[in-house]
């Protein structure tokens, strides 16, 4: 086992190369000089010159790169072109915000997904699973801001019992925290339950048709019994995988649904620095998400190979 | 195919492979899936209004009219007018003609570069592949849509932009899929056949490989069609794409958002509708494309 982490990980370091090349060419990639877009009508030659010099477009690219390299070594993102503020700061203030969204979606989703998921496969082709696929393919095909503008004119707007937006910190008040919680969560994890439903569903279909199964069935175990003790946990290591997936699809549902109900994360700071051309910020967003959705990649190898010993570990 | 019978009795017992009950022509096709049917149709009907939108919107999509804004929906106004007095459904109709080619020359693209860059990859093998798909795996490591935003970002918002960036973010999947098809036709007997007779490779892409790579190709083109018309919706939603007054699905639900407060939902309602059912139409052809054509993965 420790022989394959050590392999799994010498594998992430190319690809850790090419993503740290990507974010870094990320602001070459702006037509003309970066300094003229991020200034916009604020323009003077001055500040452009503070520009380059901040983010080191006077020297020629290796170098640059190799400066940006450095600096991110030491965890240094660079700073912000707005509000001279580091990034790694501007960040960490808005993680825990998109940390609780997320677990919340992620919660929410898994809830919803693997009871209905095994119901559907245990009832397979009755009215129950064509009625569960059917919402599963509505559920990855509305997009998470048509969601949640349904859920504000819902719950918002016509039966008033939820707040429409806007965030309060669970230390200074839990139950306004939570109410605000409940509709970004529930817009942000929709399509990672319509998803893991399916998984879920196809994973426990195969899974009931192995002769463990009937093995079981046979030697007189109640079907419960076998659904719980013997389909179930089977079934659902291929959901971990897919698990493990949604931390990308979470990142990238956080920006929208963070901007649609005006939820204080690292995803509505993305959106804000996108407009304000703070293209540091924006990098260092971009750095993190895609290393997390790396890191999040490996550990879910590392758990299929832990909970399916069939897998090989050389 | 050779059904001559077996020596085994047991094996006369067994159902036909799959191959040889897969139907052969697109009509036996469609008889045997009436999803597909069902999928087209739907599809068809958003590109016909979209193709159509000069001829049947009843209104000017991007004719202000402030004497007439807001209205909920009534006879003249079918989805009602937005803050500027513009006709939500003509807009509706004429969003189609942004959104879906958006997400087609997406899907173009990331066919067409992707495909290439598995096929090569497979048929060179050696540093080519790795170094090939070294590259992709970079591209794989960003969260797609975050990827997609970071492009547009940066290149600037405006609808090519848009089309770069899905594109870009469907190379991947292609590349992939192309890449293990090849890989695994490369080793079977017809293709070995062929180049033993002298088949040049062009020839042994063009009529043997392809004609194998299709079936995969076409339920993946309509599921990241899906896929690519949600990273549209969500980039114009966050106005990174077709700048305004042009009607955009996304970018309308973006300005509609606003005076949701105000109890005014229809803004929102139409271009939300056009999206899901857009999305909801190709997500649905490619499973039913995936259960005819790939029987494998039927679930």
């Amino acid at each position: 086992m420790v022989e394959y982490i050590v392999r799994r990980l010498a594998l992430m370091v190319p690809t850790a190369f090419l993503v740290t090349v990507g974010v870094f060419m990320l602001i070459h990639l702006i037509p003309g000089d970066p300094a003229t877009v991020i200034l916009a009508e604020s323009y003077t030659p001055e500040a452009a010159a503070r520009i380059h010099q901040d983010l080191g477009l006077d020297r020629p690219l290796p170098q640059q790169y190799a400066i940006y390299m450095g600096k991110l070594a030491h965890g240094d993102l660079g700073v912000s072109v707005r509000n001279r503020l580091p990034v790694t700061q501007a960040i960490g203030e808005r993680l825990p915000a998109t940390l609780e969204l997320g677990a919340a979606a992620l919660l929410w989703s898994l809830m919803v997904a693997i009871p209905l998921g095994a119901i559907a496969a245990l009832r397979r082709g009755r009215a129950l699973d064509v009625i569960a696929s059917g919402l599963t393919v509505a559920g990855i095909s509305v997009p998470n801001f048509v969601v949640g503008i349904l859920l504000i004119l819902l719950f918002g707007l016509v039966l008033r019992v939820l707040p429409v937006g806007g965030f309060a910190a669970f230390t200074d008040s839990p139950p306004d925290n939570l109410s605000r919680l409940i509709m970004p969560a529930l817009a942000l994890g929709t399509f990672g339950a319509a998803s893991n439903m399916r998984f879920t569903r196809s994973s426990m279909i195969e899974v009931l048709s192995h002769d463990y199964i009937r093995t079981a069935r046979a030697k007189g175990a109640g079907w419960w019994r076998v659904v719980r003790g013997h389909a179930l946990k089977n079934a659902l290591i291929p959901v971990v995988t897919i698990v493990g997936l949604q931390i990308g699809a979470i990142l990238e549902g956080a920006l929208v649904t963070e901007t649609v109900f005006s939820w204080p994360g690292v995803g509505k700071l993305a959106v804000e620095s996108i407009f304000s051309k703070d293209f540091p910020v924006v990098q260092g967003i971009v750095l993190m998400a895609a290393l997390s959705y790396m890191v999040a990649n490996l550990l879910v190898d590392l758990a299929y190979a832990w909970l399916d010993p069939r897998i090989s570990y050389s | 195919m050779n059904t001559a019978a077996p020596t085994f009795s047991a094996v006369e017992d067994q159902p036909l492979s799959l191959e040889e009950r897969r139907p052969t022509g697109p009509r036996e096709l469609l008889i045997e899936h009436p999803r597909i049917l069902v999928g087209l149709a739907l599809l068809l009907l958003l590109v016909l209004l979209a193709v159509l939108a000069p001829l049947i919107a009843p209104h000017d999509p991007i004719a202000v009219d402030a004497d007439h804004a807001r209205l909920p929906p009534g006879p003249g106004h079918l989805f009602g007018t937005d803050e500027l007095g513009r006709d939500v459904f003509s807009r509706v109709l004429w969003g189609g003609r942004i959104s879906l080619p958006v997400a087609f020359v997406a899907v173009g693209v990331g066919l067409t570069v992707g495909g290439l860059t598995g096929l090569v990859a497979a048929y060179r093998g050696g540093a080519t592949d790795l170094l090939l798909m070294r590259l992709i795996d970079g591209i794989l490591a960003f969260p797609a849509l975050i990827l997609a935003i970071a492009l547009v970002a940066a290149l600037g918002p405006s609808l090519r932009n848009a089309m770069i960036a899905i594109g870009v973010v469907q190379i991947p999947v292609y590349a992939r899929l192309t890449r293990a098809q090849v890989l695994q036709i490369k080793s079977l007997d017809f293709v070995t056949a062929a180049r033993a007779l002298g088949a040049s490779p062009a020839r042994i892409i063009g009529r043997h490989m392809l004609p194998n790579l299709l079936n995969p190709l076409i339920v993946q083109v309509s599921l990241s069609a899906a896929a690519a018309m949600l990273a549209e919706a969500t980039l114009s939603f966050l106005g990174l794409s077709a700048p305004p007054p042009t009607p955009d699905w996304g970018f309308m639900i973006n300005s509609g958002q606003s005076f949701l407060i105000n109890g005014d939902w229809w803004m929102t309602l139409g271009p939300g509708l056009a999206i899901c059912l857009a999305v909801f139409g190709f997500n649905w052809l490619g499973d039913a494309l995936r259960d005819a054509l790939d029987p494998r993965l039927r679930t």
